[in-house]
């Protein structure tokens, strides 16, 4: 025992060391793909409230740019309302009936945390639980989409941004429906890459990449970005295509939280259709 | 003894200040990500116990990833780097005449002293958070790349902040 002890007592550096050490490990460790520990949500309530504050002085140097971007988009928007359309046949009328069901629901939010410098970069909103956020939604700019809801506190929802390591975004190129998968490799926050496309396809710079709607967090059809250049390395049978995207990370402010209404239905089918291949 | 432990927070508050409102959201082309808070860590006195160095690195990381939303991250490589941190004073020459209160500054201990001490640890500790954060060695000389950059900005940032701090006191 005393041996013990004196062992203790003699290498107390070393072994506090060791210890604190696999305890951030652990931590680091058990977090990676979802930030969901206690410690965070806990923690979330301060450096949300923290944030918040920051980000009310900051807001102001923006909101030049956020206006000039709220009003290129209710521009678009006020193009396509009924409003604009002169009716020029007044026999025939069109409104929108049963066959229009609605899929998708926006919640507006803020970005009061953000950073785009890292391998793997977070966002954090201003809307939680209490907004009806869930994980799994997806978080949308008027420019392109800016990540998906990982975890929700009562108050506060974290998102992983596209600028991250785990990102996988089902793609596809708007001019000849080509599929890919958008990843980001990690250096420049203003390049993305996308994936998966086979080499046969012809393709030229400029071409819009959007999203493909097949995950069921992503609305069909979003602007991701525009193809820089194109190649396909030696061996290989796809393309790398690096693209700039549509959104700028960095001045990232107003968002919309993107809440699609049939996702449960759509999970519970693949669910059932995976569980009968498996028996 | 007072005066120290309260000079200490003040320095932890400011610098974690520093650090989550502005310095995280530097980011030049993805390679530029300055640690500066590691300063803590570098300026706390000698004759700290192995403990407490270690304690208190484990709570400044924490605090940073508190409000970076990256559990464990920055609390590996701090105390990582506390734990180097006495090994690295051995390193580069330990001097005799220390008394309680004395710590590494740049004007207790001259230019040369202070920037290889800095560096080594700064290295290190930018070395760790880089390589967890990536998780893989396959982006090996990218990451690199970024933690030499990243390096190499911290320390002049510390050796600026350090300039500023000589230089207020010299007024006084």
């Amino acid at each position: 025992m005393r041996n013990i002890l004196a062992f203790i007592v003699r290498f107390h550096f070393l072994l506090l060391f060791v210890l604190l050490e696999v305890v951030a490990l652990a931590m680091f460790v058990n977090s990676t793909y979802f930030q969901q520990s206690a410690v965070l949500n806990s923690g979330n309530v301060i450096t949300g409230k923290f944030y918040t504050s920051a980000s009310n002085i900051t807001g102001y140097f923006k909101l030049r740019r956020t206006n000039e971007l709220l009003s290129i988009e209710n521009a678009i928007l006020r193009q396509g309302s009924d409003l604009s359309f002169l009716k020029t046949d007044s026999t025939s009328f069109w409104k929108k009936d049963t066959l229009y069901r609605q899929q998708y629901k926006y919640v507006i939010a803020r970005v009061i945390h953000n950073s785009v410098g890292k391998r793997n970069n977070y966002i954090m909103l201003d809307k939680g639980k209490r907004f009806g956020i869930e994980k799994d939604m997806a978080v949308i700019t008027p420019n392109g989409i800016a990540g998906t809801v990982i975890s929700v506190s009562e108050n506060f929802a974290w998102v992983m941004s596209v600028l991250n390591k785990h990102t996988r975004i089902s793609a596809r190129i708007r001019k000849n429906d080509q599929m890919g998968t958008v990843v980001w490799n990690g250096i420049d926050p203003s390049v993305g890459t996308l994936t998966d496309i086979p080499a046969h396809v012809k393709l030229s710079r400029g071409d819009t990449i959007v999203t493909s709607g097949f995950s069921n967090i992503f609305p069909a059809g979003l602007m991701l970005g525009t193809i820089n250049d194109f190649r396909v390395e030696q061996g290989e049978h796809f393309y790398l295509i690096p693209f700039t995207f549509s959104v700028d990370f960095n001045s990232l402010d107003y968002v919309y939280i993107v809440k699609n209404l049939m996702k449960e239905e759509q999970d519970k089918l693949m669910q059932t259709t995976e569980n009968q291949a498996n028996e | 003894m007072n005066r120290l432990v309260f000079q200490n927070i003040i320095r932890f508050l400011l610098l974690v200040l520093l650090q989550v409102l502005l310095l995280n959201k530097i980011n030049l082309y993805g390679y530029l990500n300055p640690f500066v808070y590691i300063l803590f860590i570098l300026l706390l006195p000698f004759e700290t116990p192995g403990w407490l160095l270690l304690v208190l690195s484990f709570i400044t990381g924490f605090t940073i990833d508190i409000f970076s939303g990256t559990p464990g991250l920055h609390t590996a490589a701090t105390v990582l780097a506390g734990f180097a941190r006495p090994a690295v004073i051995k390193l580069v020459g330990e001097r005799e005449e220390y008394d309680a209160s004395m710590y590494p500054s740049l004007q207790n201990m001259g230019l040369k002293w202070f920037l290889t001490y800095t560096v080594i640890l700064v290295f290190l500790h930018h070395a760790a958070l880089n390589f967890l954060d990536v998780f893989s060695f396959t982006e090996f000389f990218r990451t690199l790349l970024r933690i030499i950059i990243s390096t190499a900005f911290t320390v002049l940032f510390i050796i600026l902040l350090q300039y500023i701090i000589v230089s207020r006191k010299g007024k006084r």
